[in-house]
C-alpha cells in the first residue's frame, strides 16, 4: 500500500465533497492556461465552479438552464482553440444532451471537458430525478470519449488539471457529499491508468468514484475474515486499463466491482466485457441494480441500495463461493 | 474573395452549382434536393462574394466561418466548395459513397474546409455562440460567423436556447441565415409545426432582423452588408427562398424535401437549368 502514498485507513479520515477538488482544480488549471474558459448552467456554486468565476469572470459564461446548448457552446469554443470545461449536475449533463455531445463533441472530436456533479444516490432528499446513475453508460459508449471518476476530492483536482491538458474530450464524475480523502499529494494520478490501492491475492475488488473508500473498508473486513483482497482503483473508466486490471484477476481468479451508479453499462458492465472476452472468472457487481433511487439521506440510501463495504464484503464471500473448486 | 464578380457571373455559378447538385444526388441515389436547390444563390453569394477565406489555406486564421446548421443541405456546400477551389469537381460524384470525404452529412474530421459537423437538428447557432465567444476573448471580433439554418430546424428547443444567449451577449459577428423555404419532411411547416411570425418571434428574442427574397443574390450580399454595421446584436436574415429553385417539378413541393432525382428526372432538371427554364438554348443540345 506504501508506493501509493495512501491514508491510513485506521486513522481519522478528512472528509471534503469530492467535487470540491474539481473547483480547485478548476483554478489551478485557469492560472496554468489562459485557453481554459468555463460554462455553467445556473448552478455555478454548486458545481464549484465559482472559484473560476470570481478570479476569470471574462473567462466564465453564465448559459443559463440550458444544457443542450451549453454543451454545443462548448463545441465552438473548442473548435477556437479554447479548453471549455462545462458543468451542471450529471443528471441534466450528460443526461440531458447526450446527442449534441455524440454530435457536436465526439465525433466533431472537439477537445470539450464535460463535468457532471450530484452523481450518485448520495445526492440524498432530492431523489430519484437528481440521483444520476446512468451517466457513466452513456458517456462510455461514445468513441473519443474519456470517462474519469475520482475517488476523493485530491484526485478530483489531479484530474481536472490532466482533463486541461488531455486533447481529448473527457467526461469528470463528481459526487455532492463529503467523502473521505483516501489520496495524498504523492499519490499518482493519470488518465488511462488504474491503481491497486490495496494487495491481495485471493479476491480482486474493482471499484471508482465514491466506492473505492467502500471497496478499501471491506478489503479490511476481509483480511479479518482470513480474505486477502486486492483494490483496484479505476478513476478511468474509458480507457480501462486492461493490462492492471487483467494481472490482478489472473492471480485471484475472481472479482467484484462497485460503483455508485447502474451495474448495466457501467464500470461492472466494463468489467464484464473485459472479463468475458479475457480472463472468464466469477464476477459479482455491486451497484444500483436496474433500478431508480429515492428520496432519504445519503448514508441511509448507500445502505438501503447495498452500496457500502458491508455489501461489497457479502459479494466477495459470494464469489468466493462460486470460485471453481481444483 | 479578392475581386468582386459581376452579378451575371455570380448567378452563371449558382446555376452551375445547381446543376452540380442535381448531377451528385441523381449518381449518390439519395440525398435532399429541395434544400440545396434552393439554397444555391445564398451559397453563392458568401462564398463568392461575402466571406474571406482561402481554399488553399482551409484553417487560415483570419477567416470568416461558414456553419451548415441543416446538415442535409450539404450537397449545395460541397458543389459550392469545389467551385471556390477546395478540391476538384470530380470529387462531387464520389457523394455519400463509403469511403468519400463528402458524407451524408457534413463531417468535419473528413474534408477541410467544413467547420462543424452537423445533421441533428438545431445545433449550428449554439456553436456559433461559442465561437463567438471565443473571437471576444482573443479579441478577433473582425472575423464573422455565418450560421446557415433551416426553417424546420427552429421547431428545436436548443435553437431558442442560443437565441437567448447569442442575445445576452451581444454576439454581433454572428450573421444567421434562415433558409425559409416553408417546407420539411412531413409537410408546410405551418402545417406541421407553425413557426410565423418568425420575424418578430427572433426580434422578440433581441437580434436585428432583415428579411430577403434569398434566391436574389445581391439581396444576400446586401443584408451581409447591411449586418456588419449591426454592432450590438446578433443578425438574424430571414431568406425567403423556393424550395427546389430552378427545376419547375421540384419547385415549392414538399416530397422533393428528403429525396434526389432519379436518371430520367435529373436529365429533365439539367435541361431546364442549362436553358434556363427554356429561355436560353443550351450548347449541350
Amino acid at each position: 500500500m506504501s508506493e501509493m502514498h495512501l491514508i491510513d485507513l485506521g486513522g481519522k479520515l478528512e472528509q471534503e465533497p469530492i467535487r470540491k477538488g474539481f473547483g480547485r482544480g478548476l483554478l489551478a488549471a485557469g492560472q496554468r492556461d489562459i485557453h481554459v474558459v468555463a460554462a455553467c448552467a445556473d448552478l455555478t456554486d454548486s458545481t464549484q465552479m465559482s472559484l473560476f468565476k470570481a478570479e476569470f469572470p471574462d473567462r466564465f459564461i453564465e448559459i443559463g438552464v440550458a444544457e443542450q446548448n451549453m454543451v454545443t457552446v462548448g463545441s465552438g469554443l473548442a473548435a477556437m482553440g479554447k479548453i471549455p470545461f462545462v458543468s451542471s449536475y450529471a443528471a441534466f449533463s450528460p443526461g440531458r444532451n447526450w446527442e449534441q455531445i455524440r454530435t457536436t463533441i465526439c465525433l466533431n472530436d472537439r477537445p470539450v471537458k464535460i463535468v457532471g456533479s450530484h452523481a450518485g444516490v448520495s445526492v440524498g432528499p432530492d431523489g430519484a430525478t437528481h440521483q444520476m446513475l446512468e451517466d457513466i453508460a452513456l458517456m462510455r459508449v461514445l468513441p473519443n470519449m474519456v470517462v474519469i471518476a475520482p475517488c476523493d476530492s485530491l484526485e478530483a483536482e489531479k484530474a481536472t488539471l490532466a482533463m486541461a491538458e488531455d486533447k481529448r474530450p473527457n467526461y469528470l464524475r463528481l459526487a455532492r457529499e463529503a467523502t473521505p480523502v483516501i489520496t495524498t499529494a504523492k499519490t499518482p494520478f493519470e488518465i488511462g491508468k488504474a491503481y491497486v490501492f490495496a494487495k491481495g491475492a485471493d479476491v480482486t475488488l474493482i471499484a471508482t468514484g465514491t466506492m473505492t473508500y467502500q471497496a478499501l473498508v471491506a478489503a479490511d473486513k476481509l483480511y479479518k475474515d482470513g480474505i486477502e483482497a486486492e483494490v483496484v482503483h479505476v478513476p478511468t473508466i474509458k480507457p480501462l486499463d486492461s493490462a492492471t486490471i487483467l494481472k490482478s484477476v489472473q492471480k485471484t481468479g475472481v472479482v467484484v466491482t462497485a460503483e455508485e451508479g447502474q451495474i448495466v453499462g457501467g464500470l461492472g458492465g466494463a468489467i464484464a466485457e473485459l472479463l468475458a472476452e479475457e480472463c472468464p472468472a466469477p464476477l459479482r457487481r455491486v451497484g444500483m441494480l436496474d433500478r431508480y433511487g429515492e428520496s432519504g439521506a445519503p448514508a441511509e440510501l448507500l445502505e438501503h441500495f447495498g452500496l457500502d463495504a458491508k455489501h461489497i464484503r457479502l459479494a466477495a464471500h459470494a464469489v468466493l463461493d462460486a470460485k471453481p473448486k481444483n | 474573395m479578392q475581386q468582386k464578380l459581376p452579378l451575371a457571373r455570380l448567378e452563371t455559378i449558382a446555376n452551375d452549382i445547381r446543376e452540380d447538385i442535381i448531377r451528385m444526388l441523381e449518381h449518390a441515389g439519395s440525398g435532399h434536393s429541395a434544400g440545396p436547390l434552393g439554397l444555391a444563390d445564398i451559397f453563392t453569394a458568401l462564398y463568392f462574394d461575402v466571406m474571406k477565406y482561402d481554399p488553399k489555406d482551409p484553417a487560415w486564421e483570419e477567416r470568416d466561418i461558414l456553419l451548415l446548421s441543416n446538415g442535409h443541405c450539404v450537397p449545395v456546400q460541397y458543389a459550392t466548395m469545389a467551385h471556390a477551389g477546395f478540391f476538384e469537381r470530380k470529387e462531387l460524384m464520389t457523394l455519400r459513397q463509403l469511403g468519400s470525404r463528402l458524407q451524408g452529412h457534413p463531417e468535419r474530421t473528413k474534408l477541410p474546409g467544413l467547420e462543424n459537423t452537423s445533421g441533428p437538428l438545431g445545433c449550428g447557432l449554439s456553436q456559433a455562440c461559442g465561437m463567438a465567444l471565443a473571437m471576444r476573448l482573443d479579441k478577433r471580433l473582425q472575423r464573422r460567423i455565418y450560421v446557415v439554418m433551416g426553417d424546420g430546424e427552429q421547431d428545436e428547443g436548443n435553437v431558442w436556447e442560443a437565441a437567448m444567449l447569442a442575445s445576452k451577449y451581444q454576439l454581433s459577428n454572428i450573421v444567421a441565415i434562415t433558409d425559409r423555404n416553408n417546407i420539411q419532411i412531413d409537410g408546410p411547416t405551418e402545417k406541421v409545426m407553425p413557426l410565423e411570425d418568425l420575424h418578430a418571434k427572433w426580434q422578440a428574442f433581441g437580434w436585428h432582423v432583415i428579411e430577403i427574397n434569398g434566391n436574389d443574390i445581391e439581396a444576400v450580399i446586401d443584408a451581409c452588408a447591411m449586418a456588419k454595421a449591426i454592432v450590438e446584436k446578433p443578425v438574424m436574415i430571414l431568406a425567403h427562398t423556393v424550395p427546389g429553385k430552378g427545376v419547375d417539378f421540384m419547385e415549392y413541393d414538399f416530397n422533393w424535401h428528403g429525396k434526389p432525382p432519379d436518371h430520367q428526372q435529373a436529365v429533365k432538371a439539367l435541361h431546364e437549368l442549362r436553358t434556363l427554364g427554356g429561355r436560353i438554348r443550351s450548347e449541350h443540345e
